[in-house]
């Protein structure tokens, strides 16, 4: 589910305008909202029309990242006759972000007909949609939608008698944080341990089963036919000339009313904490956030003015990542919260190199050591020279993901270390 | 080690300061190699396809690359400029070695791979002697992988080396990466068994003690092995090896690479066969047959009597084995032609075979001897017709058959029975005499493979007791039976003495050279092939 702001329903909520209306998810329901009328237009496109509306739209990848959609559609190859592949990434495993599992379980059909747009504009004729393992009831909902729209037509051999054929594959993962990595998600799918590669090749010249594939997020594919029916400066609309558009916001922690909203990008991170999610309960404080998801870097308090684009939350010295913001009040200890996150990035881990499998491991025991009262103040170095080591030097930003958060807790809460370790005390109330 | 030479272009680039040409197809890490510098390595292996860059100790650094990069997975490019041991890469690479090192128990002490063991060398190489660690370490135990296997789970740094030799170059998917993370372990898969027939190579490319052999557990210290450059004789493959051995005995055989034989591999047979057919009675000293029985004596009484008796041979049998060396067959032929025994026949053990899918040349052959192709080359007859028959009373000449599965009796009525060989089996105590020859792990010599390879071996192990290679003792009995002894005619002394006798002789060996047979050994008759474009293809063809 998720909620607008400020009420103008009809104007900004283009992701999760029908959420909360069960109808939307079957076909009927969904042809009755205007479903499926931006397919029809992208069959009378050219694949490269379709990517010239996207990359003029702005859109940015939602997975994380931020590349630019269209420029990635647009390093596939031209020529037909080959294979060609579109993944969705469904696997959404970053802890704070439940924005793509709202999209599939309410409107499984707006990210289908992304899906399919997408496909035509790289002349993909399959699309996998790799659901993470813990979402049973939203691949339920998922298959139940694909099956109807083959059934429909709108799936599978000459889609709506266009001619053009694409398949669509709904898989179900086994549960692993790195399989939301593009490679990982790649190699998973074909049938191996989740465990990314080395890029180059990269997906565009060789993806799954040696064929160009290209990986988009869910919520990156939903938003897609909104562009194709209205046209890219429609969607310009909103948003900063670098980050256009409307995102959802996974909103959790602290927080009065937290949830999923979709909000025009660069509303100020301090008005959606305090405004729309009514800042912390109880009347505490807000301590620190972390506002993309627990792999960017945190902000406190007094930082939270920031815009959120994706230009703007990195002049703020952090990352848009997944839009989903943790709000740790006062009482929050942050070198509990840190080893937590620690702990997750090390069970995570996909056990190839060395610097990730090992260190992520070693900063979780130190914080864990540090939190049980047996601190020294050289471990705080020891830390801050892990965060050095396991930067840039492995295939996946996996261990990118935990030196983020590290590095700035130790730069913005130096004193909770400190507390820690000298006093065996914890600075939060 | 460059891949497809002839295809590829050269490109040049500057690795530690040092300009090197290369084709396009290397990669700066096999670049390095080729102007001497040996880049730290885990999970890459020359031997195995794939190139997952993940132990990431080889990253260096190349001038324009925002990040350092992984050198086994990155292709050489015009201009390229190569910093191996810049700050920042020895930075990483130290860094790598601690972090192997948190979770590792270092029980060097008692691990087999001490003293060969990559981790210990690039800890030293980068001096990272000393951890931060203050934490307790995660304890995971050892299994067994194998019959044969044991893997250490703790010493594991997940390298993945053996799961990608058995994929890619054993095709069997047995072993597995199970968990992930720092949990990570191989192990097979479940409800398969690890009985692939190259399996042992998973312990060669173990760049650490993580998978033991069971039959070397805590037997020797790698640096109390003395180690010889040999050829495995367990098949007719020929397989180049490094035999090691602990105070005269052979502990283990590794594959020796030769890219023309056996890549870096070599099968599970070959490895132990040669331990186990250590076994058996040897001779030890000259026997001499006086009132019927066996009388121990020296050398030179030895010949002087046994070439007194052959002056006395007209006509009689000749057996040899496939599992003497060139040398020895090419003097017991010289011998059965002076004495005029013509012909002789050989018997070849058969057993299963095997390939190996990634280097399908590398074969366990039917043939379970080495020199078959030897023997038949000095005119020897293969004979597959069960037991060698009964000389009844004429003379039987033996070269190193152990006549193992005949009867008791067999020989007792020849009227002259020479036995030239190693062991000491009922028949062969039927001998007249019995002269004791070194086995080939005792000797230098060459075999001729399945293919016609010479391929040289050396000397690994002291003869036992007053036993001298077969060459040297027919050598020395030919010269006898042509002029007394007198020194007349000069029998050869050494190996290579005897190798340049033998091939002025035999027409099929003349384009031999002891030198040139070097390590990786020659094919015969390939003198054509040694010369590249020897014969342009014709106009208009």
């Amino acid at each position: 589910m998720a909620y607008p702001y400020r009420d103008d329903r009809e104007t900004t909520t283009v992701l999760s305008r029908h959420m909360g209306e069960p109808e939307a998810r079957t076909l009927s329901g969904w042809l009755e909202r205007g479903g499926y009328e931006a397919l029809g237009t992208a069959l009378e496109m050219e694949p490269d029309e379709i990517t010239e509306i996207v990359k003029e739209s702005g859109l940015r990848g939602r997975g994380g990242a931020g590349f630019p959609t269209g420029m990635k559609w647009g390093f596939m190859p031209k020529e037909n006759g080959r294979a060609h592949y579109l993944c969705c990434n469904a696997d959404e495993s970053e802890p704070g972000a439940f924005k793509d599992r709202e999209i599939m379980r309410w409107t499984p059909h707006l990210m289908i007909e992304g899906c399919l747009i997408a496909a035509r504009a790289i002349r993909a004729g399959h699309v996998y949609i790799y659901v993470r393992g813990e979402f049973f009831p939203v691949v339920r909902v998922l298959n139940q939608a694909v099956v109807e729209a083959y059934e429909a037509g709108y799936i599978g051999r000459s889609v709506l008698g266009s001619g053009w054929s694409c398949d669509i594959t709904v898989h179900l993962g086994a549960g692993a944080y790195i399989a939301g990595e593009e490679t990982g998600l790649m190699s998973s799918l074909m049938g191996g341990r989740a465990e990314p590669w080395m890029k180059p090749p990269f997906p565009a010249a060789r993806g799954i089963f040696g064929a160009p594939t290209t990986v988009n997020n869910v919520e990156t594919l939903a938003s897609v036919p909104g562009i194709v029916a209205n046209g890219s400066a429609w969607y310009r609309q909103w948003g900063s000339d670098e980050s256009p558009g409307t995102k959802l916001w996974c909103c959790s922690g602290h927080l009065v009313k937290p949830g999923n909203y979709e909000l025009e990008l660069g509303v100020p991170l301090s008005e959606i904490i305090y405004d729309v999610c009514g800042g912390a309960p109880d009347g505490k404080r807000v301590r620190a956030v972390i506002p993309g998801g627990s792999s960017t870097p945190f902000l406190t308090a007094d930082e939270l003015d920031c815009e959120t684009t994706y230009e703007g939350m990195q002049a703020a010295g952090s990352s848009l990542g997944t839009a989903s913001p943790i709000v740790m009040d006062e009482s929050t200890c942050l070198l509990s919260a840190m080893r937590r996150i620690a702990q997750f990035y090390a069970h995570e881990s996909c056990g190839q190199c060395v610097q990730c499998r090992e260190g992520t491991e070693w900063i979780a025991k130190i914080l864990r050591r540090i939190e049980d009262g047996d601190g020294e103040m050289k471990d705080i170095d020891t830390l801050y020279d892990l965060c050095e080591q396991l930067t840039g030097r492995t295939i996946c930003v996996l261990a990118d993901s935990v030196v983020f958060p590290l590095r700035s807790s130790l730069d913005k809460f130096r004193d909770e270390y400190e507390s820690h370790i000298q006093q065996d005390a914890c600075t939060a109330t | 080690m460059y891949g497809n030479v002839k295809t590829a272009e050269l490109v040049s680039l500057r690795i530690d300061g040092t300009e090197i040409s290369v084709p396009s197809n290397t990669s700066v890490i096999e670049a390095a190699e080729a102007v001497g510098v040996l880049v730290p390595r885990y999970c890459y292996h020359p031997g195995i396809p794939s190139r997952p860059a993940q132990c990431r100790v080889c990253l260096v650094e190349i001038e324009g690359q925002p990040k350092l990069q992984p050198s086994c997975n990155i292709s050489v490019q015009e201009g390229m400029v190569v910093h191996t041991a810049s700050e920042e890469a020895r930075s990483a690479r130290r860094s790598v070695i601690e972090l192997l090192l948190v979770n590792h128990p270092l029980d060097c002490p008692i691990c087999d791979a001490a003293g060969q063991c990559m981790l210990q060398d690039y800890a030293f190489e980068t001096r990272q002697l000393a951890s931060r660690l203050n934490e307790e370490k995660l304890v995971m135990g050892r299994d067994r992988i194998a019959e044969d296997i044991l893997y250490f789970a703790d010493r594991c740094i997940l390298c993945t080396r053996c799961v990608r030799f058995m994929r890619e170059v054993a095709e069997d998917d047995a072993l597995i990466v199970a968990q992930r993370g720092y949990r990570a372990y191989i192990d097979t898969f479940p409800g398969a068994v690890l009985d692939n027939p190259f399996r042992g190579n998973i312990v060669d490319v173990c760049p650490v003690g993580a998978l033991v052999h069971e039959d070397f557990l805590f037997k020797a210290r790698f640096w109390d092995l003395d180690q010889t450059a040999s050829v495995c004789p367990s098949c007719s493959t020929g397989c180049n090896v490094t035999i090691d051995t602990v105070e005269n005995q052979i502990v283990r055989l590794k594959p020796r690479h030769n890219s023309e034989v056996n890549s870096y591999w070599m099968c599970d047979h070959g490895r132990k066969h040669l331990i186990m057919s250590n076994r058996g009675l040897r001779p030890e000293a000259p026997l001499l047959r006086r009132d019927g029985k066996l009388v121990p004596t020296g050398w030179g009484e030895a010949l002087t009597w046994v070439a007194e008796r052959l002056r006395e041979v007209s006509r009689g049998m000749a057996i040899v084995s496939p599992h003497a060396a060139n040398e020895s067959l090419f003097y017991f032929r010289t011998l059965l032609d002076r004495i005029g025994i013509a012909g002789g026949t050989f018997r070849v053990e058969q057993g299963e075979e095997a390939i190996l899918p990634g280097f399908p040349k590398l074969q366990l052959r039917a043939d379970r001897a080495p020199n078959a192709s030897g023997a038949e080359l000095h005119g020897f007859e293969r004979f597959d017709g069960g037991a060698h028959s009964d000389p009844g009373g004429d003379a039987v000449a033996v070269l190193e058959d152990p006549l193992g599965e005949l009867p008791d009796e067999w020989g007792r009525e020849a009227s002259f029975f020479l036995y030239v060989g190693n062991r000491l089996s009922p028949a062969a105590r039927n001998a007249h005499a019995i002269l004791p020859v070194t086995t080939f792990a005792e000797m230098e010599g060459t075999f001729t493979n399945f293919e016609g390879r010479v391929q040289r071996f050396h000397q690994a192990l002291q003869p036992a007791g007053l036993a001298r290679p077969a060459w040297l003792v027919l050598a020395r009995l030919v010269s006898l039976l042509e002029d007394g002894g007198d020194g007349g005619v000069a029998a050869p002394t050494l190996a290579s003495e005897a190798f340049q006798v033998m091939v002025r002789a035999t027409p099929a060996m003349a384009d031999l050279e002891w030198a040139s047979v070097g390590l990786k050994g020659a094919r015969l008759g390939s003198t054509e092939a040694a010369v590249p474009h020897a014969q342009a293809p014709a106009e208009g063809a």
